[in-house]
């Protein structure tokens, strides 16, 4: 047996999906000596928009054009949300540092004012976020001002139709149009993936212009699926717009998609930069406490390769697509620490049988308990242990997916407890 | 709309009808108020009885079994895997019961063989170690949808007209007979009359309702049996528990799964049936004792389908209800209606005997001297019927070689020329293509994905291809995610609980359906 390699730690995040990204983020902000392990996949399924609060209360579907009205009305009726544990200033800077980060790393993000902004689906829905990709802002606005717009679809491309778009939002959103494509050089499928790889070259680009300019006739914006580069966007955006004459935008695609895999890489890149150890293709194997009370962990990708020892440990592991909570046929339990789960006292309880009864499914609030401080807590409310942290969509007493606050809720979260780990430390 | 005979349900007995008639050259419609097999015909094990399941508690019906199931097999092959079965006892089973068990049978002219226990371990190697009796019998796996759908399409390629979506609402009945029928289209809303000479009730669990239409009094017991699809083929043969006929005991492989049931529950109605996590948990637990891997092996989905018994007064248990069917000719009954028939209960094994009995009293009625053709005419293995076998659409995929013809559903490996077919032959009988109808018609969404992202895919393909337009794919996305989530809802623990997040982030995180009330 090979022997494992060693690291020590102040402080081990476990995930790199959204909570684990910003928490080793807001981690290296405060100096604080991070090691970061976690297999990264789940983040390439994020739209690439930044939801902080859509829809509240969520039974009654109703969207918040202020989101942070929104979040006080959600903490004063929920004031068990994670969200209460931290108000709204401290989630504005949460959400305002991170933007700032992206920025940094090259990805330009576009707030409407500190209102939510409104996005056109590839089911031809409306779907309502508040930070938009710099290369989406456009749709937000031309979506708003009922501009008329040249929506392109492309040949091969699955689950996006220029066509369902127009006939679905038609009625919202009169003057759109459709052109179908062949994207250059390709036949059969087309992927999002090598598509935007190949439109971070300008002379790609241009081809695509030259394709599209012709049918510009009236059109007053041009929208395309998100394929506009991946290490590049702005300026491919900034390029196109350049040689069409009018605001040129990105529509989310179907995911996987090449606007999870940019979030992704400017985490995976610009993180290390600020002092990470990141261990993106290894996940934690097991856990213990040792008698001093630090944390001992191994990882490892398809064994456990590397022993990491902890002062404390940020615990971003997602739910169940993350595999931080893990259920059988009776009950759900947290995947490394077997830490207590809030959950519905039976299976029969977990799942409405309507898909989309507009309450929710209550499985969707099961979850972490916490402290003040993002710990978890046992069912007698004590902390489970001084330094233990938890952030992100693992947390109880939330639905991130129809309240529409995921990316606020594992940023946010990861600002609170990084903060609280910081603090309490220098205690 | 002129015809002389109107059958009310579109299950295997109703298409079977039709098809029936239309070899006699009588011209019939068939209407179905959902689409075809919505009911038990589509809701069952899809399995081909040897018998022997009756042979203590239902002798006569065990013996039909025995007959129409070789019948089916020389005459719809395409429609048969003749896989055998074994009935299998592990320790603790009734003794008795197995004792006994190889005499009734021959009694009752059922074929068995004793199988030593090595050999029956070799033959499936699933089976339990705790296994104490094993006998081969002649049972074999059936396609229902395959069945019913070509039973239809012939029928119609014969003239016979079907009405999908389309409800009986009322009969004007006028000196005891039914004068005039007006149907409803749900899909359009439009209402049609129409005057046939003779109406058919063959609408399964429905059939109470339909009768009280015409004021006749059927009393239905409405047993539910649930089962589970796994996702990999478990056994070669149908596996049957040996013992009296309960829950849980009898595994029927389909294709490239196996299929897992039953449970008998109550329900007050046909209508809005769920499979409860209390049924998929017994199911799971009993089946394990017949073979330990399925107490942990992926399930994909569960269904469930509601007996059309016909009660005959102070029943305890569902089970012991005649499985046989019941032939009514309502111009007998007190408050006579003369053209009135209704035909229920059986199995989906004995739907063509049933079909030929029906057929031969309309015949009667309309003085028609033609004799039955379904027992010597082999069923045409129609273009309509071929997707929904698993493994056609990949195999004819990969054959086919065309870049240009993507996989909408890439778990069955479906691809949009199925897609193209289907929505032809839909759209060749007047039909409206739906994405419904489509899942019923092929193997899209039946995948471990169970159509988290087929169902877009198929979506926008079916607006590029003009078939949708307007905003109603936000409407069939919803319909169609529902409808799996009915079957998936008592499975998610484990990797289909990641798999049903991901599901729901997709289409209600990002496009919001459930906000699209």
């Amino acid at each position: 047996m090979p022997a494992m390699n060693e690291m020590q730690c102040d402080l081990l995040v476990i995930g790199s999906g959204m909570a684990g990204m910003a928490a080793a983020m807001f981690a290296g902000q405060h100096h604080i000596d991070t090691v970061q392990v976690g297999i990264t996949g789940e983040i390439n399924f994020a739209s690439g928009l930044l939801d902080v609060l859509g829809v509240h209360p969520q039974d009654q579907g109703i969207p918040w054009e202020d989101p942070w009205a929104g979040i006080r009305q959600l903490i004063k009726d929920t004031p068990d949300h994670p969200y209460a544990r931290l108000g709204v200033d401290q989630i504005q800077r949460a959400m305002d540092t991170c933007i700032a980060f992206l920025k940094s790393a090259g990805l330009h993000y576009t707030t409407r004012h500190n209102l939510n902004s409104h996005i056109i689906t590839p089911a031809g829905t409306v779907k309502t976020t508040y930070a938009v990709p710099h290369s989406m802002a456009a749709g937000a606005q031309a979506l708003a001002s009922k501009t008329p717009t040249l929506l392109v679809d492309f040949h091969g491309l699955k689950g996006f139709s220029a066509r369902q778009i127009i006939e679905t939002a038609g009625r919202r959103w009169p003057g759109l149009k459709q052109l179908r494509l062949a994207f250059p050089g390709t036949r059969g499928e087309l992927y999002t993936e090598h598509a935007a790889r190949s439109l971070d070259l300008a002379a790609n680009r241009k081809a695509l212009a030259d394709l599209i300019r012709p049918h510009l006739v009236g059109a007053k914006a041009v929208g395309l699926p998100a394929i506009l580069g991946i290490y590049r966007t702005s300026e491919g955006v900034t390029d196109l717009e350049h040689q069409l004459g009018v605001p040129v935008f990105e529509i989310p695609t179907m995911v996987p998609a090449v606007t999870g895999l940019r979030l992704r890489e400017a985490f995976e890149q610009r993180l290390p930069a600020t002092g990470i150890r990141a261990l993106y293709q290894q996940k934690v194997w097991d856990a213990m406490v040792l008698p001093n009370g630090e944390f001992r962990f191994s990882a490892g990708g398809l064994a456990p390769e590397t022993t990491i020892k902890a002062r404390g440990v940020i615990l971003a592991s997602g739910r169940f697509f993350g595999k931080g909570l893990r259920a059988d046929r009776s009950r759900i339990r947290e995947a490394i620490f077997d830490l207590p789960v809030v959950q519905p006292k039976k299976r029969a309880l977990w799942h409405h049988k309507d898909l989309l009864q507009p309450s929710g499914h209550p499985i969707n609030r099961a979850g972490l308990e916490t402290d003040e401080h993002f710990r978890p807590v046992d069912e007698k409310g004590q902390v489970i242990h001084p330094r233990l942290h938890a952030v992100g969509s693992i947390l109880a007493h939330q639905d991130w997916i129809r309240q529409k606050c995921g990316s606020g809720l594992s940023i946010a979260t990861a600002f609170g407890a990084v903060d609280a780990y910081a603090q309490l430390s220098r205690q | 709309m002129q015809t002389q005979v109107l059958i009310i349900g579109g299950g295997a007995t109703g298409t079977g009808l039709a098809r029936d008639l239309a070899l006699r050259g009588v011209s019939c419609v068939l209407a179905e108020k959902q689409d075809i097999n919505a009911g038990a015909s589509g809701g069952n094990h899809g399995l081909l009885h040897s018998g022997a399941r009756y042979v203590s508690s239902d002798p006569a019906s065990a013996c039909e079994c025995k007959k129409e199931g070789r019948l089916l097999k020389s005459l719809a092959p395409h429609c048969i895997e003749e896989t055998g079965g074994l009935f299998v006892a592990v320790e603790g089973d009734d003794e008795k019961y197995i004792a006994d068990f190889p005499d009734i049978c021959a009694n009752a002219g059922i074929e068995t063989h004793a199988v030593d226990l090595e050999r029956a371990k070799e033959m499936e190697p699933a089976l339990s170690e705790k296994l104490i009796a094993a006998y081969a019998v002649d049972d074999a796996t059936i396609d229902p949808f395959k069945l019913s759908l070509d039973n239809i399409a012939h029928a119609q390629q014969l003239g016979a007209i079907l009405l999908r979506h389309t409800q009986v609402t009322r009969f004007e009945i006028h000196r005891h007979r039914i004068e005039r029928v007006f149907l409803r289209d749900h899909v359009t809303g439009k209402e049609t009359v129409m005057a046939p000479e003779i109406i058919v009730n063959a609408s399964g669990a429905w059939a109470g309702e339909v009768a009280s239409l015409a004021g006749a009094d059927i009393d239905m017991v409405y047993s539910k049996g649930s089962l589970l699809v796994t996702q990999e083929r478990i056994s070669h043969r149908v596996i049957n528990r040996l013992r009296q006929p309960t829950n849980g005991d009898i595994l029927v492989p389909g294709g490239t799964v196996s299929i897992l049931g039953t449970t008998s529950e109550r329900t007050e109605s046909p209508d809005a049936i769920y499979p409860a996590i209390h049924e998929v948990d017994h199911i799971i637990e009993q089946g394990a004792a017949m073979m330990p891997v399925l107490g942990s092996t992926r399930y994909i989905r569960a269904y469930c389908g509601v007996r059309p018994l016909i009660s005959s007064g102070g029943l305890t248990d569902d089970r012991s209800v005649s499985r046989g069917f019941s032939l009514i000719d309502h111009g007998k009954e007190d408050h006579a209606v003369h053209n009135f028939i209704t035909i229920s209960g059986g199995k989906l094994t004995t739907f063509r005997l049933m079909a030929e009995k029906t057929a031969d009293l309309v015949c009667r009625h309309l003085n028609i001297p033609e004799p039955c053709r379904t027992r010597t005419e082999p069923l045409p293995n129609t273009v309509d019927a071929r997707w929904t076998e698993p493994g056609l659409a990949p195999n004819q995929w990969i054959r086919n070689n065309n870049p240009e013809d993507m996989l909408l559903c890439e778990c069955e490996m479906v691809s949009q020329s199925v897609v193209d077919t289907i929505v032809a032959s839909l759209r060749r009988r007047q039909g409206r293509p739906d994405m419904k109808a489509i899942g019923l018609r092929s193997r899209i969404g039946k995948g471990p994905c169970q159509g988290t992202f087929c169902s877009l895919r198929v979506a926008s393909y079916l607006y590029d291809s003009q078939a949708f337009s307007g905003n109603e794919g936000v409407d069939q996305l919803r319909t169609f995610l529902q409808e799996r989530w009915r079957g998936q809802r008592p499975l998610l623990w484990d990797m289909p609980l990641v798999q049903a997040e991901l599901m729901e982030a997709m289409h209600c995180g990002l496009y919001g359906l459930e906000l699209e009330q």
